[in-house]
């Protein structure tokens, strides 16, 4: 039988067991359209934006394990998803995004919505693919899945010229199984490195753990508390790995880095023994890497090689699966005599005694820290929670405490304001029966504000947490830190009515400004399962995110809320980001 | 530290610009790069030669790696290795150039391969600091035209890449 290359895209997809696709048409798709409309197995979900499209795939993809897949148009099409790809490409994140392209007759030469999509996309996909041929349809698609999804996950774009979706071919079996010699992605962790790594993990005395993205991804959550419990260490998580051990565990010392806790980092400054689990000591997490983690031995576990030794040098390097590795770890260290680390847990517990995640409430104002807490309370910790960037992304995953993995879904590496809403309807339509919240701020929400369309139309009832400043919260508290309060174009004037807003979209709105009224408003939203809820609360312009190492600093230098509200400018280093 | 990199990777459009922006968006520098198909045609080499310590090496043969077309990499410099640059170099001799042309051209074992009233057109190969030995041996303002190829290499001996 003879299909057209669109026809051919449509049963690969199939074949790769699509369910959903988040897209938008444009005249370089409507071949693929037309295919995508003759069947029922793939539900398409027409966003507002194709940014939005993105995200709503990186959620989706972040709370199934599923890579997400998107499919736009050529030119503005594949621009405007190129914030989203570059946010799934810096959490590893596994997107097929397909993107039309001009004929290809035409390429090159300036046609109507041509953009060099390949060129584009480059530096911010795990690989990309322009295909030239009929043929290569169907072997195309097995390679953007197989490199999306093993190894270390990215997002994959396959640009495909108009002119391929109509021609037609004899119909061929969709491959089995790939190989090339080019991409293997599967390493098993050397036997010598485990036997050294366990050697050095029985003998520390401050040992810690430091786990990552690597465990969320990698599902190896199972591994992570198994190992965790059975040496008794303190763990700590990264923003991007919150849930894979849960946070309330008593071996949990809660997130590091830049707004981790106090006893976290001080723990990693003071430690002899680092274990990095699926992390890549970002420049969040490190602060300034000469005075970072400074009588530590370093072990690094990671299935990409190039995030060994990057930015710390490690003194045993592991490349490999975070879960396999682990279980290797167990099976190593299960009858190891491990060295007393009670005086560590009583130094760590010392630390844990300065509450660094304390706040001060005032009456007749709503602190934001509150709004997250009540959240928790009222949703019992169990709801998926994607946000925004900015200080209401810290307040959440400082004072949600994630017991499971990928419960917890938000732009850690590139920071993408705006990822927050379409994340949340990606992970709604993946997980139907959960309750989803986007916490987010009126800076962010209005970067996809759009998508309130979308969700009505295909009816993803999320709830939307507000928290409401009136500030870009994440710039005015820098610009108070470090630029002498200089709040140079932070606050938003003339912001709409969020309620009246949330209603013309077809949606609930409720305003809350008093205390008393949260969490009534809370348990109203989460009991409207049918509905999306917009709750714009009202909270404190002036509440700063502590702790804080302000960038250039030390883990040991943090400022605590109520002891050091302010620096002077020549205590940081302006040129730390 | 200088280094020659050996890079073999997929013969395909775009190989040589992921190469290339790689080196670009990482902040690697490039002092030259040389490539084309090897006996198999499915099969490009690239020749690399950088600069750096040891990290960042380290880094730029890893992310060469991480490429998906890139089906192998290593260091030359770490090895025993010959190098060649292929310089062809446009000459018009001025009074300073009081040699012999002919004795020159031996001494560096190259080839004068065109010449016209006023030029010659040499051909000469070797290692880098060879070919710029020879450039050192003319006045500057005889020299009109150069164009190298870059460093290509490979390991001595029965060792492959």
């Amino acid at each position: 039988m003879k299909l057209n290359g669109a026809e051919i895209l449509i049963n690969s997809l199939k074949k790769e067991g699509v369910k959903h696709i988040f897209g938008y048409p444009g005249g370089a798709v409507l071949h693929i359209y037309d295919a995508l409309a003759a069947q029922e197995e793939i539900t398409h979900i027409l966003v507002r934006h194709e940014q939005g499209a993105a995200h709503a795939a990186d959620g989706y993809a972040r709370t199934s394990g599923k890579p997400g897949v998107v499919l736009v148009t050529s030119g503005p099409g594949i621009t405007n998803a190129v914030t989203g790809i570059a946010t799934a490409n810096m959490d590893s994140i596994p997107l097929v995004v397909i993107s039309g392209q001009v004929p290809s007759p035409l390429i090159g030469n300036d046609a109507f919505q041509e953009v060099d999509a390949v060129g584009i996309t480059r530096s911010c996909v795990k690989h990309n693919f322009l295909i030239k041929d009929i043929s290569e349809v169907a072997i195309t698609v097995k390679k953007a899945f197989y490199i999306a999804t093993t190894g270390r996950p990215g997002p994959v774009v396959i640009d495909i010229p108009k002119d391929i979706t109509i021609n037609q071919m004899e119909s061929e079996e969709y491959p089995e199984t790939i190989k090339m010699r080019s991409y293997k992605p599967t390493t098993k962790a050397s036997n010598r490195q485990i036997k050294k790594a366990a050697e050095l993990i029985a003998n520390s005395q401050r040992p810690i753990l430091y786990s990552g993205g690597g465990s969320v991804i990698g599902n190896a959550s199972k591994e992570l508390r198994e190992f965790t419990r059975l040496l008794g260490f303190p763990i700590t998580q990264t923003l991007m790995g919150l849930g894979a051990y849960p946070g309330t565990d008593e071996l949990s010392i809660g997130m590091l880095g830049m707004h981790g806790t106090y006893e976290a980092n001080m723990a990693m400054h003071d430690s002899d023994c680092v274990v990095a689990i699926g992390a890549r000591f970002d420049d969040r997490i490190t602060g300034n890497l000469e005075k970072f983690c400074p009588s530590a031995k370093f072990i690094h576990i990671d299935i990409d090689p190039s995030q060994i030794s990057k930015n710390v040098v490690a003194d045993i390097p592991i490349v490999g699966q975070t879960k396999q590795v682990l279980q290797a770890l167990i099976e190593e260290l299960k009858d190891a005599k491990l060295a007393d680390i009670s005086k560590w847990w009583s130094q760590i517990n010392t630390w844990r005694g300065v509450d660094s995640l304390a706040y001060k409430k005032k009456s007749g104002i709503i602190k934001p820290q509150t709004v997250i807490e009540m959240l928790y309370e009222v949703t019992k910790g169990e709801a998926i929670v994607t946000s925004d960037v900015g200080q209401h992304q810290m307040w959440a995953a400082q004072y949600y405490l994630f017991d499971e993995p990928r419960r917890w879904i938000n732009s850690g590496g590139l920071g993408t304001m705006g990822f927050g809403l379409p994340a949340a309807m990606g992970a709604k339509i993946a997980m139907p029966d959960r309750d989803v919240v986007c916490v987010t701020g009126e800076g962010s929400i209005q970067m996809m504000l759009q998508e309130l369309s979308t969700m009505l139309q295909y009816n993803t009832p999320v709830k939307i947490v507000n928290l409401n400043n009136g500030y870009l919260g994440m710039v005015r508290q820098w610009q108070e830190f470090f630029y002498e309060k200089r709040y140079a174009m932070s606050y938003m004037d003339a912001l709409p009515n969020f309620v009246k807003l949330a209603e013309s979209y077809g949606h609930l709105g409720i305003l809350v400004e008093n205390e008393a009224d949260l969490k009534p408003a809370l348990i109203e939203a989460l009991k409207q399962k049918d509905r999306t809820v917009f709750v714009d609360v009202i909270t404190d312009p002036n509440e700063n995110v502590f702790p804080m190492i302000p960038a250039g600093g030390a883990h040991c230098d943090m400022l605590l809320a109520g002891r050091d509200e302010m620096l002077s400018k020549d205590e940081t280093d302006l040129n730390a980001v | 530290m200088r280094h020659i990199i050996s890079v073999v990777l997929e013969n395909e459009t775009g190989a040589l610009s992921r190469v290339s922006g790689l080196f670009s968006q990482r902040g690697f520098n490039i002092e030259s790069l040389t490539v084309a198909q090897t006996n198999d045609p499915s099969l490009s080499r690239m020749t690399i030669v950088s600069s750096g310590n040891d990290r960042v090496l380290e880094q730029i043969v890893k992310q060469l790696n991480k490429l998906i077309e890139v089906v192998k990499v290593s260091d030359l410099t770490s090895r025993d290795h010959i190098e060649r640059d292929l310089m062809l170099v446009k000459i018009c001799p001025t009074k300073k150039d009081n040699f012999d042309l002919k004795q020159l051209v031996d001494v560096f074992s190259c080839k004068v391969v065109d010449v016209t009233d006023k030029t010659y057109t040499i051909e000469i190969s070797g290692k880098t600091k060879k070919l710029n030995a020879f450039l050192d041996a003319f006045d500057p303002a005889s020299i009109i035209e150069v164009s190298r190829t870059g460093v290509t290499g490979i390991s001595r001996g029965k060792k492959l890449i």
